[in-house]
């Protein structure tokens, strides 16, 4: 016998997903528990447990195909001709306590495999697209639900006076086709009993009656409110002229009215990038930090020639054998060690209130393909050098994969940030939120410099602090870069200081 | 995060399940008691996977998971007798295991057929509450009866740590007692209430709020199901003697999500749980019972094969629960029927008949 999985809603009110992988095909046996799918909703990715024993029929949705809740995505041959399906009753087969043991996995979803989140916030959803991300709420049902149609007469159940429905709220069963009545709301569910009559009714409010009456689902209605487009003006061309994404995506970015045809046809002098994802988070980090704390960049040039040295001895070590030893590593301890001699460099301006941390959870800047991520090395101050080492190793790794989880990026005090990778000298980096100082750390390059009365060729590196100087003043700022500076200069100092 | 158990932790069962003694608490347990709490956990976690699951196939809205508390209900639970009341928050399946209700009939409520699907009076098991904390104050309401009714029984009530900043169960606290009411107050500190830490809810272990009421408060090894059946016995049997309440924090930890909608991964890091992992309520019991050869494979298999059978049951009575008629919600509502219920009903009546079939 054949059935069809639908598609369920597995967060409160979602309305779609996307399918991101089978991991079955058809013809594949399968079983009672075993995950066949992973979906992404708009919370994080999920996998979904079969609910039967059968073999795959057929696959009703292609990878990378958004589906809308209630609709089937696989059809499965469950064997016996029979209504009822029941599965294994025997208990004698043992694996299905193995993939019931999977689903508990799956109680901690995956993270969102893309559009991470900027640190910050405490655990700051990461808003994907035009969808909304909520951790625990009722969203929005479709409005695809089936609706029985109304009687072609609906008289107002009578009851008393003030428990009747008004009139206007009984809702054809395509709000499409209503064109005038001003307080025709598509949504509005007919309440029978002691609802406001008329509470939220504006009558003559005809302008904002014409919006209502524009078929798009509420993350539509978003995307369009965050494009900037206005919904009346929009062509719908889903079901019952509704507007979809795409017809959003057409109309935000075809050329205003009288664009001349003078471009190149095969080269666009223009392209509109959507600002979403990491870009947007990004962006919103930035401004957040750029206009509330007031920066101060201060700039130290380093001889680190011992540096370099002591990281070349340090490789050659037996703890740091399997584990990559950098530059960086040097610098996070330094940091580490002086943020301990001031505590104030570590902390975070509330308001009312300055928090100075006795914790660092280090942040470091990485360039991943999905933009600016900025993991952090929770209580980087209690590890020794060569679980700083793994540490950073990991996180660089993870954060390259893209497998980095919000939670990872939360909570972080201080961040350094190695612009040297990139091959320039410095800059004046911005604060990540919610802390009060950014370290960067710039190329190491041969220079003449003085030593002893004598120029000589010795590797040298620019530090660049910027901090927040609401809660600290430029002789903090400078003491600490300063004994960052002497701690790279002399790395013997790291001890003596720690 | 102090994934570490503190000191003045109650603990009888170690992770790795070696019997440890404690000064104030003891349990003797003969071999066929250590088997049947290891049934109920292993059933008990079952039940909720299979929960899990059916929310996954669309079947329920959401649901709330017990994973990894199974040993604080189900020591908690078989410390009740018969006489005993209790009231849960939305995630004790593993206590409502224990009252004998079907649990068929917790997945009601989460599927939407019915508003809690157990007569409270039935199974002293009140329904579930989902308004965080209010049903300390029911419990407290209830324990001022039974000693008003001279009764036997005391009362036992669930919440969680994040529960804890409530006012209602801050007010619940003073009543208890002030009365002197015979009511054990069971926090589950699963370390989490949704994405906020205990960190924001207490800067004290919550144990030690009791004595700001007025009574004692004592931390249990929250994964061992031996410390949380003594320490509740213990405290329900000073309950019911007129010694009056007693503040139990289990101390444990919320392995899955805080529901079938929660994402996890956006607020605490994965090291967390694999620290957990390693004091899983249950691991600790099959070690005990292997180690001492109190029970043999056969014993486990078994187990495993009639958590199997209780999933399928559970799967296909599931999607077999009747949907209720609309009018259905005007039923329970209240105890007695009034004219405005019966104006409502009639109306609501009106309206459903206003759609063609
Ligand atoms: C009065 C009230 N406020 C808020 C909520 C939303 N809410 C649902 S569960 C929850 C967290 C409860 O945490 P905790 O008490 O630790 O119990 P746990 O879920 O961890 O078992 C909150 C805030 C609610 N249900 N009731
Ligand atoms: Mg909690």
């Amino acid at each position: 016998m054949r059935r069809e999985f639908k598609l369920p809603d597995v967060g409160e009110g979602l309305t779609e997903a996307e399918i991101v992988r089978w991991l079955v095909k058809p013809g594949d046996t399968v079983k009672v528990h075993q995950e066949f799918v992973e979906i992404e909703t708009a919370k994080s990715i999920v996998a979904l447990p079969m609910p039967w024993d059968g073999v795959v029929a057929e696959l009703m949705a292609d990878e990378g195909q958004t589906v809308d809740v209630g609709v089937a995505i696989i059809a499965i041959d469950t064997g016996e001709g029979g209504a009822d399906a029941a599965p294994s009753e025997s208990g004698a087969d043992a694996a299905p306590s193995e993939r019931i043991a999977a689903l508990a996995d799956d109680m901690v979803p995956r993270p969102p495999a893309e559009g991470a989140v900027e640190p910050g916030a405490h655990g700051s959803p990461a808003p994907k697209e035009e969808r909304q991300a909520v951790l625990v709420g009722y969203g929005v049902k479709t409005g695809a639900a089936k609706r029985r149609p109304r009687k072609a007469s609906t008289p107002a159940p009578a009851a008393s006076p003030s428990s009747a429905p008004s009139p206007q709220t009984a809702v054809p069963a395509t709000p499409a086709s209503t064109t005038g009545s001003p307080s025709a709301r598509p949504q509005a569910a007919p309440s029978g009993a002691g609802a406001a009559s008329g509470g939220t009714a504006e009558p003559g409010a005809v302008p904002s009656a014409a919006r209502l009456a524009v078929l798009a689902k509420p993350p539509v209605r978003k995307l369009a409110k965050d494009l900037g487009v206005d919904l009346t003006t929009v062509k719908g061309t889903g079901p019952h002229g509704s507007i979809t994404r795409d017809d959003l995506r057409a109309a935000s970015e075809a050329p205003p009215e009288a664009a001349p045809a003078v471009q190149a046809a095969d080269q666009p002098r223009e392209e509109r990038i959507p600002v979403k994802g990491v870009r947007k988070m990004t962006a919103q980090a930035m401004v957040a930090s750029a206009f509330t704390a007031p920066h101060v960049t201060e700039f130290l040039q380093v001889d680190v020639t011992e540096t370099m040295e002591a990281v070349k001895r340090l490789k050659a070590m037996p703890d740091f054998q399997d584990v990559k030893v950098s530059p960086l590593l040097l610098v996070a301890k330094a940091v580490l060690t002086a943020a301990r001699r001031y505590p104030m460099i570590n902390s975070a301006w509330t308001g009312e209130e300055i928090v100075v941390k006795h914790y660092v959870n280090l942040g470091i800047a990485a360039a991943t393909p999905r933009g600016l991520i900025v993991p952090n090395i929770k209580d980087a101050h209690t590890r020794s050098l060569p679980d700083l080492a793994k540490a950073l190793n990991q996180l660089a790794e993870t954060a390259r994969s893209g497998r980095t989880q919000p939670a990872e990026m939360a909570g972080g005090t201080f961040t350094i940030t190695n612009v040297g990778v990139f091959g320039v000298d410095t800059g004046t980096p911005i604060i990540n939120p919610g802390e009060s100082a950014i370290l960067a750390f710039g190329l190491v390059r041969e220079m003449p410099w003085v030593v002893d009365g004598e120029l000589a060729v010795r590797k040298v590196t620019t530090l660049a602090l910027s901090f927040d100087h609401r809660l600290i003043d430029g002789e903090l700022g400078s003491l600490f870069l300063r004994d960052v500076g002497a701690m790279l200069e002399d790395p013997l100092r790291m001890l003596a200081w720690s | 995060m102090t994934a570490d158990a503190p000191p003045e932790l109650v603990q009888l069962l170690t992770p790795e399940g070696e019997r440890v003694e404690h000064p104030d608490y003891d349990i003797d347990l003969t071999p066929e008691e250590v088997r049947s709490l290891y049934r109920d956990l292993v059933l008990v976690r079952r039940i909720d996977l299979e929960a899990v699951a059916l929310q996954r196939h669309g079947e329920l809205g959401i649901w709330a998971s017990l994973l990894g508390q199974e040993a604080a209900q189900i020591g908690s639970g078989r410390a009740l007798t018969d006489d005993d009341m209790a009231f849960p928050t939305y995630r004790e399946h593993g206590v409502a295991w224990c009252r004998d209700v079907d649990p068929v009939k917790l997945l009601g409520l989460f599927r939407g057929v019915n508003h809690g699907g157990w007569d409270p009076a039935e199974h002293n098991f009140h329904l579930y509450t989902i308004v965080i904390g209010s049903q300390t104050l029911h419990a407290v309401g209830y324990a001022m009866g039974i000693q008003r009714d001279g009764g036997d029984g005391a009362t036992i009530v669930y919440f969680g740590d994040g529960a804890s900043s409530q006012g209602d169960v801050n007010e619940s606290f003073v009543w208890a007692s002030v009365f002197n009411a015979p009511i054990v107050f069971f926090c589950q500190n699963n370390q989490w209430a949704i994405s906020e830490p205990i960190e924001k809810q207490s800067r004290i272990p919550l144990y030690r709020r009791a004595n700001g009421f007025g009574f004692p408060g004592v931390r249990v090894d929250g994964n061992d199901v031996f410390a949380c059946l003594a320490v509740t016995r213990q405290a329900l049997k000073n309950a019911r003697e007129g010694q009056g309440p007693t503040l139990i924090e289990a101390f444990t930890y919320r392995m899955g999500a805080h529901t079938t909608t929660d994402d996890p991964t956006r607020y605490r890091v994965a090291s967390e749980l694999e620290a957990w992992k390693l004091k899983d309520p249950i691991e600790r019991v099959k070690a005990y019972l292997f180690k001492n050869e109190l029970a043999d494979q056969e014993f486990f298999d078994a187990v495993d094969a009639e958590a199997e059978k209780l999933g399928a049951d559970l799967r296909r009575r599931c999607v077999e629960m009747p949907d209720p008629t609309p009018m259905a919600m005007f039923e329970h509502v209240y105890s007695s029927e009034h004219r405005q219920l019966d104006e409502e009903r009639t109306a609501y009546a009106g309206y459903l008949e206003g759609f063609e079939s």
